[in-house]
């Protein structure tokens, strides 16, 4: 990472899988790098200070609500959005599949935060709970399904993974 | 029992890909070429009167267009709603903390919320109300007329106070509840596009795309011929976006105008929490009266809600409340005074339930004091005295054939192993210091507008069928999550007979359908529904005919009667699809498209004294919460809660769980969490942090029945499913907290603090 003049930096980093280098202002938000620069548009704001989990996104796999990590930490990293997750073949991730049959999508502004952020719980822990399952996903709230959808499709999932 | 192909399945949601897969574009999602961004200024103080606004400062922030104020509005300075006591922006006096006196544009969002906080204005600090009781105090500071009342409904029958003399038992007490924030998770957002023509294309998350055009044309002073809404995807409503994104996109309008570029204005969470509509807090008192065996003889209510500074939607909201504050039960000697107050706080309007929650806590709460003191199991007192087909509401409605109340109230009982639960003493210390309890409640909620929304309460539809057979459908109710597009795409196909997935239902778009009102009240199936069927139905006899005569051409035998399912048409072993008969009506040159508007049945209620017919059916509950109380601490926790509904059919068994669940939860979190405090009118938690959500966390187990009592007004005689899931929550969780601990409380949300006070003997 290279500090330009005029205060801006050079970031190199992988992009749901593509190399991406920009220049970039050091005040400028994950959340707003990924939205207004790289026009990936599936990533939500829905609070702006961390307790909503809408623009949750995965960095080196790991889940991030990337409203409170700056874009200059992406460095070197990879970043994964709602648009880069795939499935084994291709298609759609097995979540994201579940989402839909389980009937965890209702308004859906909460989907894509709540889609990662299961994927990051399962990775870490493939074997998880119900138990864990709830806790894992209280950073994610959503206002309309009450939860229980959600639940069961990462459930599913599971088995799917 | 009636066949069908596509209604009464859990088919697959039409909007989900695009929703999981993050291909949805919502309100702040959208490109346009030269887009520029809006900011508001807004007050900050509870009321002020406003001397000077400078933008000197502002206009240094690179990037900075121009400031819009007042003079910029076009049209007369009222943003037109029941009232229209609502300006566009201040001019001399602004009504609350929070409330937009100004906005800035600028080339970027950071810009413009950058250079809004950079506008001074100088104002002088007036005397303010926050407190609703008050405000109807004869000395209080005016705000609103002379008596500070923006609405006020009586509903009178009977004799009352005669019955209450007469009574073996009277029960009364005072309740109130707090604000509710939507938190719909897309906060308030809206694009205005100026058209070449001089008009606008608005780009709103909204419900009600009829109610932006009337703010968005009477603020820039348009016929509505050159205003264009169209309904971006909405991430959530919950009411929350009824009324008040007319107001946003008429800010956003006025700035589009002014600079003729297209400008977007997107909330923030804390500018969402301090300016948009929420749930009234209440205050209520409530009396019953009972005879010896239980039969509730009078029931005598005053209902306060506090509208905030301006009226917007608080008449209607207050007289929905009015007319269901005596609870889904036969009494004949009833008064209701209900009135709504102006305070200098947030303007509180819609919110699931529409002022019902909050007095069905009341009214539910005391039902079980009822219960409590004559010595009655709360279930059976409620049965004696429950609505059934044939008995008179409040308001003298004969209730119709659709009413599975006493169904209801059975299933959950049965359910929650309520009597074997009593049999235990009705309470269960299991674990030491926890207890754990039962708690009963029952609902009722008119669907639709009602008498009166009655001049609103129409819809139209356009049923356009291509040559290929796929089907394009425009309504004038919105998607906003909870499965609209998707309901109505299985009426739309099972009355054509046309594959589900043909059909697909168009944003809404107010220059493509006539205004069909708002998309509230548990309306939208019932509404576009029927509007749907009525504007299918030629083409269906179209279709009908021509598949008949296609399967005679084929060599069935024309003697048989003709079956028509799942997009196919067949007699005996012979049959055509749908796409072929689509076909061959489009060779005979038929009419492939056609409108349908339906208009609700009347209304007879009198608002002189309340009574008639207020609604033109109603959706009913009932709600068991099982709850376990720490009675070292007063923390709650709900286990489970078993729900029953009666919403006529039901079009879609997995979506209107998903209604159920959401209500049910959002029903839980308000009884018990969500709690929005201010202090001397300046609001203290307005985020995510201070203002505490249910998560996955405190999700209770879910236990849902649907009872079907057909509706023979309703689409495949379906009713609304909405609303009815969220009004019975709260006092079936206080009065589950009564069982398990003996702590009584009459405030919502039900803290700690308050159920400890309980049980320590301290009022609260």
């Amino acid at each position: 990472m290279e500090n330009r003049r005029g205060g801006t930096f050079n970031i190199r980093c992988a992009v749901n899988g593509g190399k991406v280098e920009r220049e970039i202002d050091p005040s400028r938000t994950l959340l707003e790098f990924i939205r207004e620069d790289l026009g990936l548009k599936g990533t939500k704001e829905g609070c702006g200070e961390g307790e909503c989990g809408a623009c949750l996104v995965l960095v080196d796999g790991k889940a991030v609500n990337s409203c409170l990590m700056m874009a200059v930490q992406l460095h070197g990293k990879h970043l994964t959005t709602i648009e880069g997750l795939k499935g084994r073949d291709g298609g759609l991730h097995p979540l994201q599949r579940t989402f839909m049959e389980e009937g965890a999508v209702q308004c859906g502004f909460c989907t894509p935060g709540a889609i990662m952020a299961s994927e990051a719980l399962l990775r870490e822990n493939p074997g998880a709970t119900l138990e864990d399952i709830k806790l894992g996903l209280t950073g994610n709230l959503c206002r309309c399904t009450g939860y229980e959808k959600i639940i069961s499709a990462v459930e599913k999932a599971k088995q799917l993974l | 029992m009636d066949k069908f192909s596509f209604v009464g399945k859990s088919l697959p949601r039409k909007d989900a890909f695009i929703k999981a897969t993050g291909r949805a574009r919502y309100a702040a999602d959208q490109d346009f070429a030269g887009l520029l961004y809006a900011a508001a200024v807004r007050c900050p103080k509870p009321r002020i009167k406003i001397l000077s606004i400078s933008a000197a400062k502002a206009e240094k922030v690179p990037g900075y267009v121009t400031l819009v104020t007042y003079k910029d509005v076009k049209g007369p300075n009222k943003w037109p709603l029941v009232s229209s006591d609502y300006p566009f922006l201040p001019e001399t006096e602004a009504r609350f903390q929070g409330e937009t006196i100004a906005l800035v544009v600028a080339e970027t969002r950071k810009a413009a919320v950058a250079a809004a906080r950079l506008v001074e204005i100088k104002y002088k600090e007036l005397p303010f109300l926050d407190d609703p009781l008050r405000a109807l105090e004869k000395n209080a500071v005016k705000l609103h007329g002379d008596d500070n009342v923006f609405a006020k409904f009586v509903i009178k029958k009977g004799n009352p106070d005669q019955a209450i003399r007469d009574a073996h038992v009277v029960v009364e007490e005072e309740f109130s509840t707090n604000y509710q924030v939507h938190a719909y998770l897309e906060t308030q957002g809206v694009t205005a596009v100026p058209e070449p023509d001089g008009g606008l294309t608005v780009y709103s998350s909204t419900q009600c795309p009829f109610y932006v055009l009337d703010a968005v044309a009477a603020a820039a002073d348009l016929g509505y011929h050159k205003v264009k809404v169209i309904q971006t995807v909405t991430g959530g409503g919950f009411g929350g976006k009824e009324d008040v994104p007319a107001l946003v996109a008429s800010h956003a309008s006025v700035c589009a105008l002014k600079v003729g570029r297209p400008v977007r204005l997107i909330y923030d969470r804390k500018e969402d929490f301090n300016s948009m509509s929420k749930r009234h807090p209440s205050w209520s008192r409530v009396a019953y009266a009972a005879d010896r065996d239980g039969k509730i003889t009078a029931c005598v209510v005053k209902y306060v809600l506090d509208g905030g500074a301006y009226a917007t939607l608080s008449p209607i909201v207050l007289w929905r409340g009015a007319v269901h504050a005596a609870g889904p039960y036969r009494i004949e000697n009833i008064r209701i005074e209900a009135y709504a107050a102006a305070t200098n706080k947030v303007p509180c309007g819609a919110f699931r339930g529409f002022g019902q929650p909050q007095i069905c806590f009341a009214q539910e709460s005391l039902v079980d004091e009822l219960a409590h003191k004559l010595e009655m199991d709360p279930v059976r007192l409620r049965l004696k005295n429950i609505l059934r087909p044939g008995d008179k509401t409040a308001t003298g409605q004969i209730i119709g054939a659709s009413c599975g109340l006493e169904k209801l109230l059975e299933t959950v009982k049965k359910r929650s192993n309520w009597d074997r639960r009593k049999a235990k003493g009705l309470r269960i210390k299991d674990k030491g210091e926890i207890a754990r309890g039962l708690g009963v409640s029952v609902a009722y909620y008119g669907v639709g507008l009602g008498a009166k929304g009655r001049y609103l309460d129409r819809a139209g539809a356009y049923v356009n069928i291509y040559k290929d057979a796929t089907v394009g459908v425009n309504v004038g109710n919105t998607e906003m999550g909870q499965g609209a597009l998707t309901v109505l795409s299985q009426i739309c196909a099972e009355t054509l007979n046309a594959p589900y997935e043909n059909i697909k239902l168009e944003e809404v778009d107010t220059s493509k359908v006539s205004d069909s009102g708002p998309t509230v009240a548990s309306r939208t199936t019932l509404m576009s529904g029927n509007a749907i069927i009525e504007a299918a139905a030629p083409m269906r006899d179209n279709i009908f005919k021509t598949a008949f005569e296609l399967l005679l051409a084929k060599g069935a035998d024309g003697s048989g009667p003709m079956r028509a399912a799942e997009g196919l048409f067949s007699i005996g072993e012979v049959s055509v699809t749908f796409a072929e008969t689509v076909k061959e009506c489009w060779n005979r040159r038929m009419k492939m498209g056609e409108q349908g508007w339906y208009v609700a049945p009347r209304t007879s209620y009198d608002m002189g004294d309340g009574q008639g017919d207020a609604y033109v059916t109603y959706s009913y509950s009932a709600d068991v919460a099982d709850v376990e109380v720490d009675l070292k601490t007063g923390v709650t926790k709900v286990l489970k809660i078993y729900a029953a509904y009666d919403a006529g059919r039901i079009i879609n068994p997995g979506l209107a769980e998903g209604q159920a669940q959401g209500g049910l939860l959002q029903g839980m979190s308000w009884a018990l969490y969500e709690n929005l405090a201010y202090k001397n009118g300046i609001m203290l938690n307005p985020n995510f942090t201070d203002y505490v959500l249910a998560t996955t966390a405190d999700k209770p187990e879910y236990d849902i029945t649907f009872i079907e009592k057909p509706y023979a007004g309703g689409p495949y005689k379906a009713k609304g499913i909405g609303e009815v899931p969220l009004i019975g929550v709260a006092p079936a969780v206080g009065n589950a907290i009564m069982n398990a601990s003996g702590a009584r409380v009459r405030t919502v949300p039900l803290l700690p603090e308050k159920v400890w006070n309980g049980l320590n003997g301290k009022k609260s």
